[in-house]
């Protein structure tokens, strides 16, 4: 369960950022939709609790994450929120495999291979999980960053712009994969996007 | 996966960058450490040998010389001096001087010099014989533990000595010949580079090295000695046979010797007369005295000088070492702030990243401090090997000195510091701003 009240965001403190209000049940998938320069992914930062919000309430299954101190809110993030970012970042030094298991590691979680191995399986890179992530095509980043988003069995998964860089076939397939998944797991799902082609495929929409 | 292990892989992956920090690194710690070894084995030889002599006495010269020839054998003699020149130190009269021991050089066997003295010689350095006895007559030889090891000499070998101090034997005709009675223990001191023999053999081998005599025969007989003692006192000395020592040194005035080793005595070690006796025998006689201990002082002082520079360049390395780890560290984060933002993203906290990037400067610290002591005991092993050779004096590699352990901390203290910008700046690591950069 995602929820927002009265969010409101501001950089510099003269210019506000207002929210609409989000209610996405545990489950749901949602697109978040609105041009450059909306706000999108400042609003995706302050629900993944990357950064507060002047003012108003984030509830995550409950939790207001705007009172969290903030070696708390480290810790609930890597435990309950899977981000998939526009990019796909890791961590460079290491291969596939032991990217999710830092990322099992650092939310307080014990390492479980056979759920990272089941995960890249089912993401079909099963077979790259010895490689060192820079030698992975942009789809299998894209894929290997859906799973360690997953890796932690999150209960709101947040993709910013999970397709803009990928043709067609891959953006459906990337789609399609975040949507098993999230139902799999039962995690609400919430995209953030300006990609017309996702208003097909999601029809939960939140017009920024 | 723990922070070591990660800050390790960090590493690895830019392996060109870690090298260039490793390299200097390791080249200081190595210098550093170098210096440490030898000043530490060079001063423990020379404090180890320096065997409670107050004095040495000899002819007139360089008194630095007289010191390293006499007491190191290092350095070539200043010359000799006479007997009757030198008798007053000899005779055990002087109520100062609890030993007097006479030195006779010049001669050597494969490069180890020959030392005609007196038994008390031994006393000095405190040595036993591992086998054999103690010489006692003319031409019988101990040799040292290193000389046996290697001049491959055993007990009732003979050899021939040489003139000089070459090891080629260039400028040797042969001279007398020696018959190996004794070897000693090992003891780390000059003895184990040395063939210790009576006085009167190197008098009897340079007498009649002059007459192309040969040396020493297997039968010399009790017969002989008696012979030769009866003629001792009509002739001189020159052109008979080798025999047990005759008369006293003391007696035979106008014999030669290149020095007297003084032990005083305890009570009287710090007593006015002994600490002016030195400027007395300068001032007033025909030989020269010198005592180690100031001299000693003078060689550390200009060995401190050379030691200072190379100290002080090894610390400059060191310094841009730590600089180097610094600019390493600092330009990997650059490269690397997406991941650590990511990292907090996956539920790092802002310490965690603080320490993985004190270990990642930490670790560079020990590993090029692992590297360097490998290095300054590979130097030093090459050294040991050249001291050997020339001087056989033996150093050895395979000591660790507790300063090598300060240097350690000091390692360490350095990684740190290198480490603790660049790991402040990860702290502050701003996830989202970093994220939206891009």
């Amino acid at each position: 369960m995602l929820q927002t009240k009265n969010l409101k965001f501001s950089y510099d403190g003269k210019n506000y950022l207002d929210f609409p209000d989000i209610n996405c049940q545990r489950g749901e998938q949602w697109l978040l939709l609105g041009q450059s320069g909306s706000g999108k992914t400042t609003l995706l930062h302050l629900l993944g609790g990357l950064r507060k919000p002047r003012q108003g309430e984030i509830m995550i299954n409950g939790e207001n994450t705007n009172q969290l101190s903030s070696t708390a809110l480290d810790q609930f993030r890597g435990k309950n929120i899977g981000i998939v970012f526009q990019k796909p970042y890791f961590v460079r030094a290491l291969t596939v495999e032991e990217n999710l298991m830092l990322a099992q590691e650092l939310a307080g979680q014990d390492i479980d291979k056979d759920y990272i191995f089941k995960l890249l399986n089912q993401l079909n890179v099963g077979h790259k999980f010895k490689s060192k992530t820079e030698n992975l095509s942009e789809g299998e980043k894209q894929r290997v960053s859906i799973a360690r988003a997953l890796v932690n069995r999150p209960t709101v998964i947040l993709a910013d712009e999970p397709t803009s860089a990928l043709d067609d076939k891959n953006c459906h397939e990337v789609i399609r994969l975040l949507e098993q998944q999230s139902k799999e797991a039962n995690a609400t799902l919430l995209i953030v996007t300006h990609d017309g082609r996702l208003k097909e495929l999601i029809k939960n929409q939140i017009e920024l | 996966m723990n922070n070591i292990k990660l800050a390790w892989k960090n590493l690895t992956n830019k392996p060109l960058n870690m090298m260039l920090s490793l390299v200097l690194f390791a080249l200081g710690v190595g210098m550093i450490s170098m210096i440490f070894l030898i000043e530490n084995q060079v001063q423990e030889k020379f404090d180890k040998n320096l065997a409670g002599i107050s004095l040495v006495i000899g002819a007139k010269g360089s008194p630095l010389q007289m010191i390293l020839c006499n007491m190191y054998h290092v350095d070539d003699p200043t010359g000799n001096v006479k007997i009757k020149d030198v008798k007053p130190f000899l005779s055990g009269r002087n109520p100062l001087i609890d030993k007097a021991i006479p030195l006779s050089l010049g001669d050597s066997y494969k490069g180890f010099r020959i030392v005609g003295t007196t038994q008390d010689y031994l006393g000095l350095y405190d040595v036993k014989t591992a086998q054999g006895k103690i010489w006692k007559e003319n031409f019988e030889a101990n040799i040292g533990a290193d000389v046996a090891k290697i001049a491959n000499l055993k007990i009732g070998d003979t050899f021939y000595s040489t003139h000089g101090f070459l090891s080629d034997g260039m400028n040797g005709h042969e001279h007398g010949q020696f018959k190996v009675v004794g070897i000693f223990q090992k003891s780390n001191s000059v003895i184990d580079q040395l063939i210790l023999t009576t006085t009167q053999s190197i008098w009897e081998v340079h007498d009649n090295h002059d007459h192309e005599e040969k040396a020493l025969t297997e039968n010399a007989t009790d017969s002989h000695e008696v012979h030769d003692h009866d003629h001792a006192h009509d002739h001189d000395h020159e052109g008979h046979d080798h025999a047990p020592p005759q008369k006293p040194i003391i007696e035979e005035v106008d014999q030669e010797i290149t020095s007297i080793l003084i032990k005083f005595k305890e009570s009287s070690k710090k007593s006015f007369q002994a600490l002016t006796m030195l400027r007395g025998i300068n001032e007033n006689t025909e030989v020269m005295a010198a005592s180690p201990a100031i001299e000693l002082n003078r060689l550390y002082d200009n060995m401190s000088l050379g030691e200072s520079f190379l100290r002080n360049l090894a610390m400059i390395i060191v310094f841009v070492s730590g600089l180097s780890i610094f600019i390493s560290l600092f330009s990997s984060l650059r490269d690397r702030k997406y991941e650590l933002a990511l990292m907090r993203v996956m539920g790092a906290t802002p310490t965690k990243l603080f320490f993985l990037i004190i270990l990642e400067g930490l670790l560079l610290a020990v590993i090029g401090y692992v590297i360097g002591i490998i290095l300054s005991h590979l130097g030093m092993s090459v050294f040991a090997g050249q001291m050997e050779d020339k001087y056989h004096y033996s150093f050895t590699a395979a000591k660790f000195l507790k300063e090598e352990f300060y240097l350690l901390g000091g390692a360490l203290f350095i990684g740190f510091v290198a480490a603790v910008i660049p790991a402040y700046q990860a702290f502050r690591t701003d996830i989202s701003q970093t994220l939206t950069e891009s």
